[in-house]
């Protein structure tokens, strides 16, 4: 007999451990504070709470699947592994040089993010690839072997390999691991060949030396977390999250720990896809903001978008080139510095600046009362009764409102000359205006446009700012899902095995090379399903192909999917179409006259979803009439007005209410503009749309 | 939405979230060039700006790029093309172009794009972008012309597009003067959508705040940004001071000469006593000079307000006529950033002891470019494929130390722009790099030390030769050092073989030889003595300084240096 499927989705970050355990249609959640020192004793802490919930014993899991910031921390705290970097003669430096640019063109005492290796730790060798993968300068063995042996005297744990042109030819680098595995068996070593084959050696060679970095630390701990597992009693497979939104085994894992990074928000950006796809909608935007940043995606045909890379460790105010590049498949997402914790501000231009400074949960907002002094975007949402102070985290803090009003009045309103509700609804408009902006400008760079789109908004912060989101960038149709608390520990058990193998290889449509072309995605489709199907060998896996093109003498790419068809037998011509296609949807027109080139090749292996189940049917409308009501602070219209107020748990599906209205959860509050009316779906949705008084008239 | 019925300080909030938005529209119109232009210098180094006007044509708003040389150029450039065109001439649908360097941004080799915006029928402001392209004819982008006439193809103010229909006559004339039609016109192209990217923008924002015209929202940035800017001028002790400095030129050696004044209300720059013009194409005119000059001093004093016509307005940059800082036509201004990025240091020159311990030494100034260009070998045969190409490349040396900091290695300042990978630029075509690494005690000593300036040996694949067309400063003047920090180290340039080079001008390479660089290191700050040991054991064991260097400059102790030299050796991190 089949065993029933019990699944553990575990999401480690920054605050909170979140637990889930999904059985059939049950899901059991949990949150337990994260353990630093050693992250697997919160893991096993929820694993008893959800069990003790579900009545069943760990044993009887059959899958676990988990998520975590380990990764990112360890490379913005800078917690990795004594590690060496092997590179090309002549460049030693091209971490520490990175595009030799500021980030930030006003400030005289910018101060760069410091390389993750220092200069020592840095060796080089003679040898050389042509950009063609021709050898340019051989590799001599002896002195590979003299270099590794030095290194070891030097007692490095760990060794990254990046030479010039290694994704084209990666020879040299084979040869390096080669001595080394003879002479340092057992050493930890990272090929860039293998970690990120990408043309640009500033970013490749980063990702590689940050996957060694992490390596021996994230080995050690996913060792230790299945020991303690299966100590726990639970035997099952583990699997881990990966940035790409898919899911990978555990030894992949431990040799491409890089591959871990951004992981958490990653599965927040599945479990919007999964209720995209729960509501068959081919268009939505998904808002996570939490108590720091706020995350915004955009999930087409449910499926999250995905990029060739990102930047951690942003050390400026979240700017764009503060942080270093990892160049790995990820899915696409903006963060910004905004969240419950956010900070304000008045600055010379007497205007309220919010961000990315956070009160965190210590000493907190000030309505906290734990000592916070400076208004955070808390602190305004409670003066614009947004939330109810008695009935914050389901009780269990108390908010002050005078404590808020106090620091929105010394900080913001004294300078500005605005009473502390004005105050309160400056520092909301821009925290808002900062999202909008920053999903406005993601939209544009990617060709679309947000007014046929709707958004799925999760995390403690984002349903009491998602409407105005909404009216702000004239989304119509808004939905917040159960669970959302806990979205991307979810979101992870919803995720499918999944590889993405990408290379880069030039080529011109002009010079096209049907026989090249096969090759590369033949060994691209070889190397993603190999993965999967170590992950699981029975199941079927669907490769998605994808190339970068661009008009020769550009510099920036644009992805193109095709098909299997055209994989099978490529083909100049059905390239180009498809490219032009694409470039007119992002740019509005096509250049003629143009050498067309393909730059880098992707295959992305993935086990098939199992399809969304449709959702149960939508009982008729129940008109709810409001019992309690509130002051709200209405954000279009600019004044005060009285809310209807509602429990989550009392809408019935079917209970349709107007705004401004409140309706309040254990976690989390949604706030219903005046514009907008809400509606309890069958999943447990509720369901946000413009009025039909408003409809025409609305945004 | 903004009605006589809203309250005041409601509207000041509307009001400050539309600033925010304008600033994110041209950010985004930026972001749209760049992904589109053909131009290297665009779309890899960011040499470009994009900006918003009123009706009158000030400036509101512009996306910070990764040049401060337009800054005022932009500011000015729209006022030029209102006069030129003509407001009675204005048309939706329209569009105006030019690549004038006094009234666009100070060579031919960037193009001004400006195209009128209309709401509801109304004329209502402009939106503006400029581009550094590959080829505009001529002798193509170098220093060598004797006249702005030999530097290629000159478009005045003009419309490009008059309601709607692009000019074909034009369009001729440019594809017919210039080496890469195809990509200038895709450019051109690029530069008009990236406009009509901000237009739409913008029309989305006036529906949803149910604006008529700008003029509201355009008082309050203006006046808010002129009051912040003068509360930080008014902050500061007034007084005048002067100050100099000199730099390689290309005939002679040129002295930039900066007396500077703090006034109520405003900042006075005039560069009275600066070199006259150069013989060849390093000639600055002063739209140029007034962007860098004006960036040094917002950055020192108002660095987070937002450029707009009234936050540049009180920083007033003077020049005589026909010194090399206010070159006037037809003098030949190709490479006019040479002059120009080392405008800063000679502002800081002055202000330093207006202002002291805010600005940092002399850092490398202008950035290291060169061009090569590739062809197949002349004195044997050649590969039978091999086919001529161009690779221009961006490069920096060593900004100057901080007051409180070391200088940032291998890192642009005054200019913002990013160098491009070494492998793309193998990529474009048959050049190899064979260096491209910091060089150690080029950094001048300090207590805090110049950053690091860089070495870089070029040659080319087998079979071809090559020019390389040469665009280096501080050959014979180093970067000083401040408060009795030490110079920086100097450029230097040579064939492989140990033939000299110069610092600038177009130059063969014969097949199979390199061109060996080093770029230039920043001042240091303050005396080297004074320097904390730890940060000078540290710069030993990364060979950020020599051991010979930490000896006779910063006197560490022999055996001490050996120490250090095997304990980094030996997998130390300091």
């Amino acid at each position: 007999m089949q065993k029933q499927s019990v699944r553990l989705g575990v999401d480690i970050g920054g605050t909170f451990t979140d637990v889930v355990l999904e059985r059939s249609d049950d899901l059991f959640s949990t949150k337990v504070l994260t353990t630093y020192s050693a992250p697997e004793e919160a893991i096993v802490e929820g694993m008893a709470r959800v069990c003790a919930q579900a009545q069943i014993d760990p044993a009887q899991i059959t899958q676990i699947i988990h998520g975590t910031t380990l990764a990112t921390n360890a490379l913005i705290e800078r917690r990795g592994a004594k590690t060496a970097l092997i590179t090309t003669e002549g460049f030693r430096d091209v971490i520490e040089m990175r595009t030799e640019s500021r980030f930030e063109q006003y400030d005289l005492n910018l101060t760069l993010l410091p390389p993750l290796l220092p200069r020592n730790f840095r060796y080089t060798l003679k040898e050389r690839m042509q950009a063609d993968g021709q050898v340019l300068k051989p590799i001599n063995r002896a002195e590979i072997e003299s270099l590794v042996n030095e290194i070891k005297q030097a007692g490095f744990e760990s060794i990254a390999v990046g030479f010039l042109h290694s994704y084209v030819n990666d020879a040299h680098e084979r040869l390096v691991a080669d001595v080394v595995g003879e002479h340092m068996p057992g050493a930890m070593l990272s090929l860039s060949c293998e970690v990120s084959p990408q043309m640009r050696e500033y970013e490749r060679f980063n990702t590689t030396i940050a996957n060694a970095y992490i390596k021996p630390l994230m080995k050690t701990y996913l060792d230790r977390l299945k020991g303690r597992l299966n100590g726990e009693g639970a035997v099952c497979p583990i699997f881990l999250m990966h940035s790409g939104g898919g899911i990978i085994s555990l030894q992949n894992a431990a040799e491409f720990p890089v591959r871990l990074v951004e992981s958490g928000p990653a599965g927040g950006a599945v479990f919007a896809a999964h209720i995209a796809a729960r509501h068959r909608l081919d268009k939505v935007l998904s808002f996570d903001m939490g108590g720091t940043t706020a995350k915004i995606c955009l999930i087409k045909d449910q499926t999250p978008k995905t990029a060739r890379g990102f930047e951690v460790a942003r050390s400026y105010r979240f700017k764009k080139g503060s942080g270093m590049p990892i160049s790995i498949p990820v899915i696409d997402m903006v963060e910004i510095g905004a969240g419950g914790g956010s900070l304000a501000h008045v600055d010379s231009l007497r205007q309220i600046r919010v961000g990315p400074e956070s009160a965190g949960s210590e000493p907190g907002p000030a309505c906290y009362d734990r000592g916070g002094t400076r208004p955070a975007v808390t602190d305004a949402d409670l003066v614009l009764g947004r939330l109810d102070p008695n009935n914050f985290a389901g009780g269990r803090i108390t908010l002050n409102p005078e404590a808020s009003s106090a620091a929105l009045a010394t900080h913001l309103g004294d300078t500005l000359d605005m009473e502390s509700q004005t105050a309160a609804f400056g520092l909301c408009e821009v925290v808002d205006e900062n999202m909008a902006n920053a999903a406005r400008v993601h939209a544009v760079e990617n060709g679309e446009n947000l007014s046929d789109y709707t958004m799925i908004a999760f995390g403690g912060a984002a349903p009491l700012h998602a409407g105005r989101l909404c009216e702000k960038l004239g989304i119509s149709r808004l939905l917040v899902p159960t669970g959302a608390g806990v979205g991307s520990a979810i979101g992870f058990l919803r995720a499918p095995f999944s590889f993405e193998a990408t290379r880069s290889q030039f080529m011109r449509l002009t010079d096209f090379r049907s026989d090249l072309a096969t090759d590369l995605l033949g060994d691209l489709t070889q190397e993603a399903t190999a993965f999967v199907s170590s992950c699981d060998a029975q199941a079927e896996i669907e490769a998605q192909y994808k190339v970068y093109m661009r008009y020769s003498g550009q510099g920036w790419e644009i992805p193109v999917p095709f098909d299997a068809a055209l994989a099978q037998s490529p083909d100049a011509a059905r390239f180009e179409a498809l490219f032009e296609r694409e470039y007119q949807t992002l740019f509005g027109r096509s250049v003629a006259g143009m050498d067309i080139e393909i730059t880098v090749w992707s295959v992305n292996a993935a086990t098939t979803a199992e399809a969304a189940q449709p959702l149960p049917p939508q009982p008729a409308t129940q008109r709810l009439k409001a019992a309690h009501s509130r002051s709200l602070f209405d954000a279009a219209s600019g004044q005060m007005t009285r809310a209807a107020q509602w429990r989550r748990a009392q809408m019935a599906i079917g209970a349709e209410l107007d705004g401004p209205a409140v309706i309040e959860e254990e976690e989390t509050t949604i706030i219903v503009p005046k514009s907008r009316c809400a509606r309890a779906m069958s999943d447990g949705c509720i369901e946000l749309t413009v009025r039909s008084t408003e409809k025409g008239a609305a945004q | 939405m903004i009605s006589p019925t809203t309250s005041r300080s409601t509207s000041e909030v509307q009001y400050q979230v539309m600033w925010n938005r304008l600033i994110s529209v041209v950010e985004e119109q930026a972001q749209a060039l760049v992904r589109t232009a053909f131009s290297t210098s665009v779309r890899e180094a960011g040499d470009l700006s994009a900006g918003v006007y009123d009706a009158q044509g000030r400036m509101l708003a512009q996306a910070v790029t990764g040049t401060p040389g337009h800054v005022n150029a932009m500011a000015d450039a729209v006022a030029h093309f209102m006069r030129r065109i003509g407001r009675e001439n204005f048309a939706p649908g329209d569009i105006y172009i030019t690549n004038d360097p006094w009234e666009g941004t100070g060579h031919l080799h960037d193009i001004t794009i400006v195209t009128p915006s209309y709401y509801n029928e109304t004329f209502v402001g402009f939106f503006a972008c400029t581009a550094h392209i590959v080829d505009i004819g001529g002798r193509g982008f170098g220093a060598d012309a004797n006249s702005v006439y030999e530097e290629g193809l000159y478009i005045p103010i003009m419309k490009l597009a008059d309601r709607g229909v692009v000019d074909q006559t034009l369009m001729r004339i440019i594809r017919g003067n210039v080496r890469e039609p195809d990509q200038l016109v895709g450019d051109v192209y690029a530069l008009a959508s990236c406009n009509d990217i901000g237009h739409r923008r913008l029309v989305d924002m006036m529906e949803e705040f149910e604006l008529v015209d700008l003029a509201g929202i355009s008082q309050f940035i203006l006046s808010n940004s002129r009051r912040a800017t003068l509360e930080r001028i008014n902050a500061l002790t007034p007084g005048l001071a002067q100050g100099a400095m000199r730099s390689d030129g290309y005939s002679h050696p040129v002295d930039l000469k900066v007396r500077l004044t703090i006034e109520q209300d405003r900042v006075l720059c005039d560069f009275a006593g600066t070199s006259g013009l150069d013989k060849k194409g390093i000639n600055c005119p002063m739209v140029y000079t007034k962007a860098y000059a004006c960036y040094a001093l917002k950055c020192a004093i108002a660095p987070e307000i937002p450029n707009n016509a009234a936050s540049l307005a009180p920083f007033e940059i003077m020049a005589p006529e026909n010194t090399i800082v206010n070159a006037l036509h037809p003098a030949p201004v190709a490479l006019r950033h040479i002059i120009g990025h080392m405008v800063p240091d000679a502002v800081y020159a002055a202000l330093d002891q207006l202002l002291p311990g805010l600005v940092p030494a002399e850092g490398a100034g202008c950035l290291c470019n060169f061009q090569v260009s590739l062809r197949p070998r002349s004195d044997a045969p050649a590969p039978p494929h091999a086919q001529r190409a161009e690779v221009l490349t961006f490069n920096s040396g060593g900004s100057g130390a901080r007051p409180s900091l070391d200088g940032m290695n291998a890192t642009a300042f005054p200019s913002g722009v990013m160098t491009m990978p070494v492998e793309a630029t193998e990529q474009v075509g048959p050049v190899l790099i064979w260096r491209k690494e910091l060089r150690p005690d080029s950094g001048g000593a300090g207590r805090h030390r110049g950053g690091l300036g860089q070495y870089m040996e070029v040659g080319a694949q087998e079979g071809y030769e090559f020019d390389i067309q040469a665009m280096f400063d501080r050959v014979n003047h180093p970067a000083n050092g401040r408060q009795g920090g030490s110079s920086g180290g100097a450029t230097t340039i040579a064939l492989d073989d140990g033939t000299a080079m110069q610092g600038k001008g177009k130059q063969f390479v014969p097949h199979g030889k390199k061109v060996m660089m080093a770029f230039p290191g920043g001042g240091g700050y303050g005396p080297a003595s004074e320097r904390p040991t730890a940060d000078i054991l540290k710069d030993l064991a990364g060979g950020y300084i020599t051991a010979e260097a930490a000896e006779k400059i910063y006197g560490l102790a022999p055996q001490q240096i050996a120490d250090i030299l095997a304990r980094a050796k030996n997998g130390e991190a300091f």
